[in-house]
């Protein structure tokens, strides 16, 4: 059994249902994501358009983060998931650091690496991931890919030739396909990332992951100097990235 | 090339989540710069060693191991600080995963630290013979000091991969296309070799003339190969499009262009200068600041190497 993921692009229509089911089911602190759909506008006025593309784990088959996790605290299921067991993290970052899709947080509230894992703990009681359930469309659509009946072994057969993945350069073998991506939506350097207030929101990067004040120096500093008020705006440094956001360094 | 492609497509971002920013900072820059200094003058210390006789480079016998010892620690300790989970460092030795290049190089540099602090014992104890006279330890250590000579090229063997294993990280970290295999490797092999010998340059006004020449020409070759696989990069590297969106940032008009620059010529350009401007008349003087200037470039230039690729967008 292999387990992959396949996102028609088609019929995304951006409503970021799947984003918030994510973040309820594995309650997802507040500036981390397991799952984005990003939003790219393409064209110029008046020919344009909008597309959705909604990022996750890919589940490489060969999985950089995997291999330079010191201590397997990410490590692949049976069924192709690869998974992640927080407990075990020392939080060193090696694994944000190799996956190519930016698909690894560091929890500020746990101080250690998480990840979308395919909701493992759902499909091992037999139901859908979180997001495949509330996607209104069925944009999502999972199963395993080793089953050449199941409904995702299908879809890749009916579109052959249009399914893609992110980065295939990168040697990963992912396990998560989209069907009616372009260069401009899968490819974060075909498009432009201006920092800033766009139309919807900020458009910005996080200035530290996880808990700013995790390290053993402010566990000895912090009694003396004390820090900064932790909420849920100030620990992941939004606050800051406010001031900031119009530099446009990153 | 991205810009063409931007402009090709006309494609823009409206709507997407905060990115990661730069995850390793400083202490991960300060623990390479570290690690360079403290398995370089292992490496060149040795060959010194083994080049000149005692009464030549009186202190490097123990200056060496004791200079390593504590910049191995500085390494060590800022490696524990950037952990977001700094008491679970002990996972890496009782669940340890082979094929990291994080856990196999936790391993062999806490062997290496250990030898090197058996060795700067030795040296320290030999050197100075009133110190801790009547410990029974100190007694111990003294009475094999010959240890010091056996063990010195297992020592200088390992100091090998404990230096390369940072760029196997690096090439491991598959997200970022600037820290390629072969070629980080060969920079992280210069930079200790750079900062050894900068570093026993600082510590080598005892020393005789040739000894001090020798090791000043070892600091001015190391710096004028790096320097040329740096200028290399930065002029004719014609790689992928991630690797050339990394180098934009260090190219005129990046927001690292200038530290880039102020590495290169702090670091190497002057060193270089330096040294083969000072070198023939042995101007002491001029040679320390070429070593003291190379040990600042060194650690800019890794600070640049390190951030740049984590500015770019990976999703
Ligand atoms: S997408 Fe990233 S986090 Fe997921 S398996 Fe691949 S390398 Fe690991
Ligand atoms: S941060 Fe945690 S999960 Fe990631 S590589 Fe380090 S130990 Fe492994």
């Amino acid at each position: 059994m292999k387990l992959g993921f396949l996102v028609d692009l088609n019929l995304c229509m951006g409503c970021k249902g799947c984003e918030i089911a994510c973040k309820v089911e594995n309650e997802v602190p507040l500036a981390s994501w397991r799952l984005k759909v990003k939003y790219v506008d393409i064209g110029v006025f008046p020919d344009t358009s909008r597309s959705f593309t909604p990022m996750r784990c890919n589940h490489c088959e060969d999985a950089p983060c995997e291999k330079i996790c010191p201590v397997s605290a990410l490590h692949y299921l049976p069924n192709g998931i690869v998974n992640i067991d927080s407990s075990r993290c020392i939080g060193c970052a090696g694994c944000i650091m190799a996956c190519p899709y930016d698909a690894i947080y560091m929890n500020p509230e746990t101080n250690t690496a998480d990840k979308c894992t395919y909701c493992a703990h759902r499909v091992e009681g037999g139901m859908m991931p979180a997001c495949v359930v509330a996607c209104p469309v069925e944009a999502n659509i999972f199963g395993d890919i080793d089953n050449k009946d199941s409904h995702i072994s299908r879809y890749i057969m009916e579109h052959q030739g249009g399914v893609q993945v992110r980065k295939p350069e990168k040697h990963t073998n992912p396990k998560h396909y989209y069907v009616g991506g372009g260069n401009q939506t899968l490819n974060p350097l075909a498009h432009q990332r201006i920092e800033g207030y766009s139309l919807f929101t900020n458009i910005t990067h996080l200035d530290t992951v996880g808990d700013p004040n995790h390290s053993m120096l402010d566990r000895f500093l912090t009694p003396i100097f004390g820090h900064d008020h932790l909420d849920n705006t100030g620990f992941a440094g939004m606050e800051s990235n406010k001031k900031d956001s119009n530099k446009g360094e990153h | 090339m991205v810009e063409s492609t931007v402009a090709a497509t006309h494609a823009v971002v409206s709507f997407d989540v905060a990115l990661n920013g730069i995850v390793w900072g400083w202490m991960i820059t300060l623990n390479m710069w570290a690690k360079s200094i403290g398995t370089g003058v292992i490496m060149v210390g040795a060959y010194m060693l083994y080049k000149y006789s005692k009464d030549k480079i009186p202190n490097v016998r123990w200056l060496m191991p004791i200079i390593s010892f504590v910049a191995l620690n500085v390494f060590l300790l800022f490696t524990l600080l950037d952990l977001h989970q700094p008491l679970r460092m002990v996972n890496i030795f009782f669940h340890p995963h082979f094929t990291s290049a994080i856990t196999v190089g936790a391993w062999m540099a806490s062997l290496f630290t250990g030898l090197v602090t058996l060795l700067a014992a030795i040296g320290l104890l030999d050197y100075m013979p009133n110190l801790l006279r009547s410990n029974k330890t100190a007694k111990k250590v003294r009475a094999n000091s010959g240890l010091y000579e056996k063990l010195l090229p297992y020592i200088v063997f390992l100091a090998l991969p404990v230096t390369m294993y940072t760029a196997i990280i690096m090439a491991q970290s598959s997200a970022r296309g600037l820290w390629e295999a072969p070629i980080e490797m060969a920079q992280m092999m210069l930079a200790a070799i750079m900062a050894g010998s900068a570093t026993l340059l600082i510590v080598a006004e005892s020393w005789g003339k040739e000894p001090r020449a020798r090791i000043a020409m070892i600091l001015a070759v190391t710096v004028a190969i790096s320097f040329t696989l740096y200028m290399g990069e930065y002029f004719f590297s014609f790689k992928n499009s991630e690797v050339e969106a990394t180098l934009a940032f260090i190219h005129l008009g990046g927001s690292y262009s200038f530290e880039f620059w102020f590495a290169m010529i702090v670091g190497y350009i002057i060193p270089f200068a330096l040294v083969t401007t000072s070198v023939k008349e042995d101007n002491y003087t001029l040679l320390r600041f070429a070593g003291i200037l190379a040990l600042i470039g060194l650690y800019f230039a890794k600070d640049v190497w390190l951030k740049i690729p984590q500015l770019l967008p990976l999703s």
